[in-house]
């Protein structure tokens, strides 16, 4: 099971320590042009998480290329690159920019970001375009702020995607205690933290049910218990965010933390926990996972 | 290399309406005044920044005003229990200055007393909202004080190399009056260590992050 960041939660240049704690780095979104975000306040703490309106601020395709992407080589971790656009030419440029660059892992394809305006085309469209651009795995992270989840992932996948990264941030909105006007200058912004796990959990079951695509879950994740509820939900992967900025060690401690949690279940492998959530046939269950012990 | 540790509670002091939270030192550098530290606010999702206020032997000082969730849970830590603490992080104030003047405002004179010291107690220009407020300025020593309606900027000596921290509006004059003055700016942010791109400023015409650039930036450098 591979323990990695969620994309715009973490700097790897500015801290290669905890980036090298971790089995995949993803990077911050980059587009085909350089962005400087939204204004400040771009983020407010809530009762249990945060919002950020950061706006995809970044260096722009050619200057992550050309000076990003080799300093972050250099860590030794895979890196996996995060690619966001406003058309499906955006994803195709960003997809065969990097398809030759034997830096990147895989690319993750944002389609699902809330604090930009313009709504991207289809996912379906975004996915078959950028598989045709690429070789590399391609992996699809989707918002959970839609009616039914399952008809995003299944375009994808049926666009050939490799993998989901689930989820993204939902919209919500903070206010200022004493003047009641919201605390972000943009107003809304995406929420993240423990107050989005059941939503995550909620999309990993269900996609993992309908596409049985390898899923990177992703909302929340504070500890190894956290973890293990993404993996048994159909999580191959994790990955975390809000966390770290509190504890950049947590990558380390929730690795401890899974490990003893699956110990005590008497799992050997995380991998074996993958799915444990879901009903199965009683056939299944027996030829499979006969050694799993499942608190009830 | 983060540096974070889990250091006890000493005390924590009622300086006016702020409070001073004195927490051991242990392994933790105190790092050069102006620098940062992140502190785990109970019971909250995100930690809060902190510049230093003093580092006498064995210990960290930081001076917190209560007006939030997170920092009125620091202010009822008691003595003996851990909070985490991570630094020091982001860049302090140049030290090689020759004839400094300190000002501060508000709760943005939380640095000056650890600068001070380090200094050798350089004169200092201190504004606050009322007399209870000023009581803070007992932690600077060659202090003036200024109440409103008079400001620190109507205080400053001439011909001096300034070292301010206070809120938005006095930076902005100290820097028309100063342009070669250091601000210690503030900016909401979730992580301290460049990681959350929260605290996105202008700098040098363009957005960056406070914990990496700053807190403390060249008045030329924000200056519009």
């Amino acid at each position: 099971m591979r323990l990695m960041n969620a994309s715009g939660c973490l700097d790897a240049l500015t801290a290669p320590d905890v980036a090298r704690s971790l089995d995949a780095f993803v990077t911050k979104t980059v587009t085909p042009l350089p962005r400087t975000g939204n204004p400040g306040p771009r983020i407010a703490e809530v009762e249990h998480g945060m919002l950020n309106s950061i706006g995809l601020a970044n260096p722009g395709i050619d200057a992550f290329v050309a000076t990003a992407l080799p300093r972050l080589a250099a860590l030794d971790v895979p890196i996996w690159v995060s690619v966001g656009g406003f058309v499906v030419d955006d994803y195709v440029e960003l997809c065969d920019r990097l398809d030759d660059r034997p830096e990147v892992d895989t690319i993750e394809l944002n389609v699902s970001c809330p604090n930009v305006d313009d709504v991207p085309s289809s996912v379906g469209e975004i996915v078959a375009a950028a598989r045709a651009a690429t070789r590399k795995p391609l992996y699809v992270k989707l918002s959970p702020a839609t009616a039914d989840i399952t008809a995003s992932a299944l375009a994808a996948a049926n666009a050939g995607a490799d993998g989901l990264s689930l989820v993204n941030t939902i919209l919500g909105l903070a206010l200022d205690e004493r003047t009641l006007q919201p605390r972000l200058a943009r107003r809304a912004g995406g929420l993240s933290g423990p107050g989005l796990k059941p939503v995550a959990l909620a999309a990993v079951y269900a996609c993992f049910e309908a596409t049985g695509l390898p899923i990177v879950g992703m909302g929340g994740i504070s500890s190894g218990r956290d973890a293990l509820e993404f993996l048994a939900s159909g999580a191959a992967a994790v990955a975390v965010g809000t966390i770290l900025f509190g504890d950049p060690a947590a990558p380390a401690r929730i690795r401890g933390e899974l490990a003893a949690e699956l110990s005590a279940r008497g799992v050997d492998n995380p991998d074996d926990a993958v799915g444990l959530a879901h009903a199965r046939e009683p056939s299944a269950a027996a030829s499979s996972t006969t050694s799993v012990m499942v608190s009830s | 290399m983060l540096q974070r540790e889990r250091p006890s509670v000493l005390g924590i002091e009622a300086v006016g309406p702020y409070r001073l939270l004195r927490v051991e030192r242990g392994r933790l550098e105190p790092g050069a005044p102006g620098q940062f530290f992140m502190l785990e606010a109970p019971g909250r999702p995100l930690p809060r920044p902190m510049s230093l206020c003093l580092a006498p032997a064995g210990e960290l000082a930081f001076l917190i005003d209560p007006i939030g969730p997170g920092t009125r849970a620091l202010c009822t830590l008691e003595p003996g229990e851990r909070l985490s603490v991570l630094g020091p992080l982001g860049h302090g104030f140049r030290l090689g200055v020759e004839r400094p003047l300190l000002v501060g405002g508000g709760i943005g004179v939380a640095p000056l007393p650890y600068l001070s010291e380090v200094l050798g107690r350089p004169p200092a220009v201190l504004g606050f909202r009322s007399d209870w407020h000023a009581e803070a300025a007992a932690l600077v020593p060659n202090a003036e004080v200024v109440v409103e309606p008079t400001y620190v900027t109507e205080a400053m000596l001439a011909g001096r190399d300034v070292l301010a921290c206070g809120p938005e509006p006095m930076l902005a004059a100290v820097a028309r009056l100063a342009p070669e003055a250091q601000l210690a700016w503030e900016a909401p942010m979730a992580c301290g260590y460049g990681a959350c791109y929260g605290c996105a400023v202008q700098i040098d015409g363009e957005l960056k992050r406070l914990c990496v650039e700053g807190p403390v930036v060249a008045a030329e450098a924000v200056a519009a």
